[in-house]
């Protein structure tokens, strides 16, 4: 086995461990943070097949900013496991559902002759100055920016539309505005009012 | 002085030999030059990382010095060596850390055990393998890959989760609180930075930091370097920075005037020592890509021509030095703004970094991209 083989092996199994403690974990908090190991994980795999570009995003995307908002949202709530698995056998068949068919196009493309997939060969070594980052931009600015720019437009409608969300009025939410505070004067909170002197009472 | 290095070099590469040979016995003759390739990238890593925790300890002895002065006081100075006066105060850190390193680590009963070792440890690994990447002189580097830029925003990027895990596994109210607020500001000025960042990206035309520092060098000295083109961002990624690293005036992670200690009061004894290491490590690599993206790197900020009119060609060099000479500006003026700075509300800190940063950094994208298609962009041909 290669060196290269021995750091394959190594990586899969610790990413099919995280996979596998990602639906096992009890812990919402603990499966979330499986699949960050996941994520990264993969990562290392990716750069194998020299994808750096590919890699280095996945983490920082993944990993930087996905994954902290959902471990954000994932430690505040605050879940119920009795009342989850109530619910088992009604979502079984979905589940297995797409299970099945997920199994089914692994299988497709892993499993010899009929997917086509059989002979795909290890990407050549590649030239010292061959730049992963260039090629990637020069694909993605030229022969693909018309995809390249209606996705980017997409993620910017959903941008907007989970900012619209936000934007719902409270009536009951209180906030300082500095700009009153620092402007008021001392006739808008205190009156000075006068007042006879108070004689003690006599026994 | 070759009488002295000819015998230390033999006998280096006698022992290279040797791990050589034993490493062929072990691994095998197919294996063995990635082994020994992977061995020699882990002493490189240690080599960058030792002198980076001996820098960490004096850097907190800097800090408490430079703010002792500036508040008119004298800072420590009895911890010496041997007894030795004029020494005083320099083994403060030494006697500091293994004060931390005797007390026990208190872990709170209510805890979750695991998460609550493991998060000092992901708090600190962002800080130190980022430093793969970092050029220190021109042909000093660990890994000059070809997207650097990306992958120190990547790695930093993950630092969050030390902090946001010892919040949650403290099982403190205090703690979690110290966590979700350090880990909103931290989510929110990462935009800026990588907005600013991206500014310098385009300036450079490339994403590897060596070829950055390359692309600031010139006639003219200091006058050469982005800090000018892009000050604005400079400004930027400095203050960001200083959030990024949660220290004063944007520490109210730790806010101890509200929350104690924020995401670390649990801690204790070593655990807590990591968490600190982690910060103050975060500080030196904050100001080493400020330096590397804005300040030129390891370039002199001397132009030739002045520095031999002057009789001093020496100067004009450009070496690992003058790094550490813009590194340590940078990361003094961090303590200096400690030393002078209020703490910020939080709602002010979330109002600068998302509605003055973020147009700001935008605005200068834009900008920036139409200067450089100008004559007026002067920085390079």
């Amino acid at each position: 086995m290669t060196f290269n083989g021995i750091i394959f092996y190594l990586f899969s199994a610790i990413l099919l461990f995280a996979g596998l403690r990602v639906i096992t974990a009890r812990n919402p908090v603990h499966a979330a943070l499986f699949l960050v190991l996941a994520f990264f994980t993969s990562a290392a795999i990716w750069m194998q097949l020299q994808a750096e570009f590919l890699a280095i995003v996945l983490v920082l995307v993944y990993v930087g900013a996905v994954m902290v908002l959902f471990l954000f949202v994932v430690m505040m709530l605050d879940i119920n496991l009795a009342r989850l698995r109530e619910n088992f056998w009604s979502y079984l068949p979905v589940g297995a559902f797409v299970a099945i068919v997920l199994v089914a196009e692994m299988v497709l493309v892993l499993a010899g002759k009929y997917g086509g997939f059989a002979g795909v060969p290890a990407p050549p070594p590649l030239p010292p100055g061959y730049s992963n980052t260039k090629e990637l931009g020069r694909l993605v600015y030229t022969e693909y920016v018309y995809a390249f720019e209606i996705a980017a437009v997409i993620l910017l409608v959903a941008i907007v539309a989970a900012i619209a969300i936000t934007l719902r009025r409270r009536k009951e939410t209180k906030y300082q505005d500095p700009a009153r505070q620092v402007s008021v004067r001392r006739e808008d909170r205190m009156r000075l009012v006068k007042m006879r002197p108070e004689k003690k009472e006599q026994r | 002085m070759n009488t002295l290095v000819q015998p230390l070099m033999n006998f280096g590469n006698w022992l290279w030999g040797l791990l050589a040979a034993v490493v062929v016995w072990i691994f095998g003759q197919e294996l063995a030059p990635s082994v020994m390739h992977a061995i020699k990238i882990l002493l490189l890593i240690v080599c960058i990382v030792a002198p980076l925790m001996g820098a960490v300890a004096y850097l907190t002895l800097w800090e408490r010095k430079l703010i002792g002065w500036m508040q008119i006081r004298i800072g420590p100075n009895r911890v010496t060596f041997f007894g030795l006066r004029w020494l005083g105060g320099l083994a403060q850190p030494v006697a500091d850390g293994l004060k931390l390193m005797v007390k026990e680590v208190v872990i709170p009963a209510g805890a979750n055990k695991t998460l609550f070792v493991l998060a000092p440890v992901m708090a600190i690994m962002p800080a130190l393998a980022a430093w793969a990447v970092i050029p220190f002189s021109p042909s000093l580097v660990l890994a000059d890959i070809d997207a650097g830029l990306l992958y120190v925003m990547a790695i930093t990027s993950v630092g969050v989760y030390g902090i946001i895990i010892a919040g949650w596994a403290s099982n403190s109210k205090y703690a979690f609180l110290g966590a979700m607020r350090s880990a909103a500001q931290m989510v929110s000025y990462e935009l800026a930075m990588g907005f600013a960042l991206v500014c310098v990206l385009m300036a450079a035309q490339s994403l590897n930091l060596g070829e950055i520092v390359r692309m600031q060098q010139g006639n003219w000295g200091f006058l050469n370097w982005f800090w000018i083109p892009l000050f604005p961002m400079f400004l930027v990624y400095l203050i960001a920075g200083v959030a990024e690293t949660n220290r004063a005036p944007f520490d109210v992670a730790e806010g101890e005037s509200e929350i104690v200690a924020g995401f670390h009061v649990e801690y204790s004894g070593m655990a807590f020592a990591v968490f600190f290491l982690a910060e103050y490590a975060n500080m030196i690599l904050v100001s080493t890509l400020c330096s590397v993206m804005f300040l030129g790197g390891w370039l002199s900020p001397i132009p030739l021509a002045i520095a031999s009119a002057i009789g001093l060609p020496w100067l004009a060099a450009d070496s690992f030095g003058w790094l550490l000479v813009k590194l340590f500006v940078v990361v003094s003026s961090f303590l200096w703004f400690r030393a002078t700075f209020p703490r910020y509300r939080y709602d002010q800190i979330m109002r600068l970094g998302w509605k003055v940063f973020l147009p700001l950094t935008i605005f200068w994208i834009v900008l920036l991209g139409a200067w450089m298609q100008t004559p007026l962009w002067v920085w390079w041909q």
